[in-house]
């Protein structure tokens, strides 16, 4: 991905150049014939600024994504089920860096993202603001969570912006291993004791809706969807990723002799689609403004991990400072 | 705010054979800990076996509105590749 330092944009208001019109048509004309924008490319300021909010949230997702599973590396219940856990808690760290990347090529500074997560002003995905109260949670967030993640991300590989598509597409494909996973675990305990079936079912129970409203309010009330459909950032709308979702993994669920918790769930011969009862909307919207059952623990671990590393950072800092030769830069 | 640790531009050789390939950027204090972060964030998967590092801010790039000025004058020159040139069949190995 090609730098800030490279690409500081160049501020051209509407109408201040007699140039801008035709700038604004090849836009729309690479668009219309599936070319990438790249960093350098000229492109409109409200696209830019939907791209920096977009990637710089879902920067975040990952980052405080790491939180809730972070918190069962040290109960996983063998080995093999920890050294699996870091590594996916890993990729969403690493995820969180390839975002931050792309995001940084539109002109916004990997700091200022991070002062905007930690002072609260960012949002990221609500679905991080519940809590892991058992090791079915972690099943759960592997499956549904990531799944439902997954559902959202395949079509932004194909999105109108190159950093953002490519960093998608390296994402992708470490993700579906996440998938499995959280599936393998629900599994092993579906097919377990009494308890541990109870166990799954109440994880079910708790992150289904959360689940499904991971894919953003219904598309009658979505702001952003029309859009950023037509500059070909979302292929497909909330509701349908939704509808998507939803018909995958209702089946997995009755594989897994698991109830969805909605007793209003029926299949629809007419449509060929599972169909679901009302999405509880005010539930989403205290979440997303920050009334979630976890949202201020959540954001106190990210700023109690940053001020804890300050040392560390103060430390590189310093040694650079007292090593030129070590910068990269010609002395 | 606190200031970004500079940025190195990450590129990546899969195995040896194969050209070093840019997969991306990471901030660091300096070049050895912009190799380790690079080996973290691009590298869990096997994906290389030799890293370089550049300072972003060393690399000059060209300019996309110059693009057609410096790329156009290539399209209509297709006798610069082989199959402008038709050479009967029966004549082998050319």
């Amino acid at each position: 991905m090609y730098t800030q330092a490279l690409d500081s944009p160049t501020p051209l208001k509407p109408g201040s150049s007699g140039a801008q019109p035709s700038l604004e048509r090849r836009f729309e004309e690479r668009i219309e014939q599936d070319e990438k924008i790249e960093p350098k490319d000229w492109m409109p300021e409200a696209y830019r600024q939907t791209l920096i909010r977009q990637i710089s949230q879902h920067a975040h997702s990952e980052i405080v994504g790491m939180l809730p599973e972070g918190n069962w590396i040290t109960r996983a219940p063998s080995l093999r089920r920890k050294a699996v856990l870091i590594a996916k808690v890993q990729d969403e760290g690493g995820h969180g860096m390839y975002l931050y990347s792309a995001a940084e090529t539109l002109g916004v500074a990997r700091a200022e993202m991070l002062e905007q997560l930690l002072d609260g002003r960012a949002k990221y995905s609500s679905i991080f603001n519940y809590p892991t109260l058992t090791w079915a949670d972690v099943g759960a967030i592997g499956w549904l969570v990531d799944g439902a993640a997954i559902m959202n991300q395949i079509p932004i590989c194909r999105c109108s912006y190159g950093p953002y598509a490519r960093a998608m597409v390296r994402i992708c494909k470490e993700e579906s291993f996440h998938q499995r996973q959280g599936f393998e675990i629900m599994l092993a305990l579906a097919r377990g004791t009494a308890q541990q079936r109870a166990m799954a079912q109440d994880a079910l129970n708790r992150w289904w809706w959360p689940s499904l409203m991971m894919f953003g309010p219904s598309d009658a009330t979505s702001t952003h969807t029309a859009q950023s459909m037509r500059w070909r950032i979302k292929r497909f709308t909330n509701d349908e990723l939704r509808q998507k979702f939803i018909d995958a993994t209702v089946p997995q669920a009755q594989f897994l002799g698991l109830a969805i918790p909605d007793p209003a769930l029926r299949w629809d011969e007419t449509s060929e689609h599972y169909l679901i009862g009302p999405i509880d909307w005010s539930e989403f919207k205290a979440v997303l403004q920050g009334n979630g059952p976890c949202n201020r623990e959540r954001l106190a671990a990210r700023r109690c991990a940053h001020e804890a590393g300050r040392w560390v950072r103060d430390a590189a800092a310093a040694y650079a400072a007292k090593h030129p030769e070590a910068r990269g830069v010609e002395p | 705010m606190s200031d970004d640790w500079p940025l190195f531009e990450v590129f990546i050789r899969a195995r040896s054979g194969l050209e070093h390939k840019h997969v991306g950027s990471v901030h660091a204090a300096d070049a050895r800990m912009a190799i380790e972060h690079a080996r973290d964030v691009y590298t869990r998967r096997q994906e290389g076996v030799s890293i370089w590092v550049v300072r972003s801010s060393a690399i000059v790039a060209s300019d996309p509105e110059e693009a057609e000025a410096l790329f156009e004058p290539a399209r209509d020159k297709v006798y610069r590749h082989p199959t402008f040139y038709a050479i009967p069949e029966e004549v082998k190995n050319l």
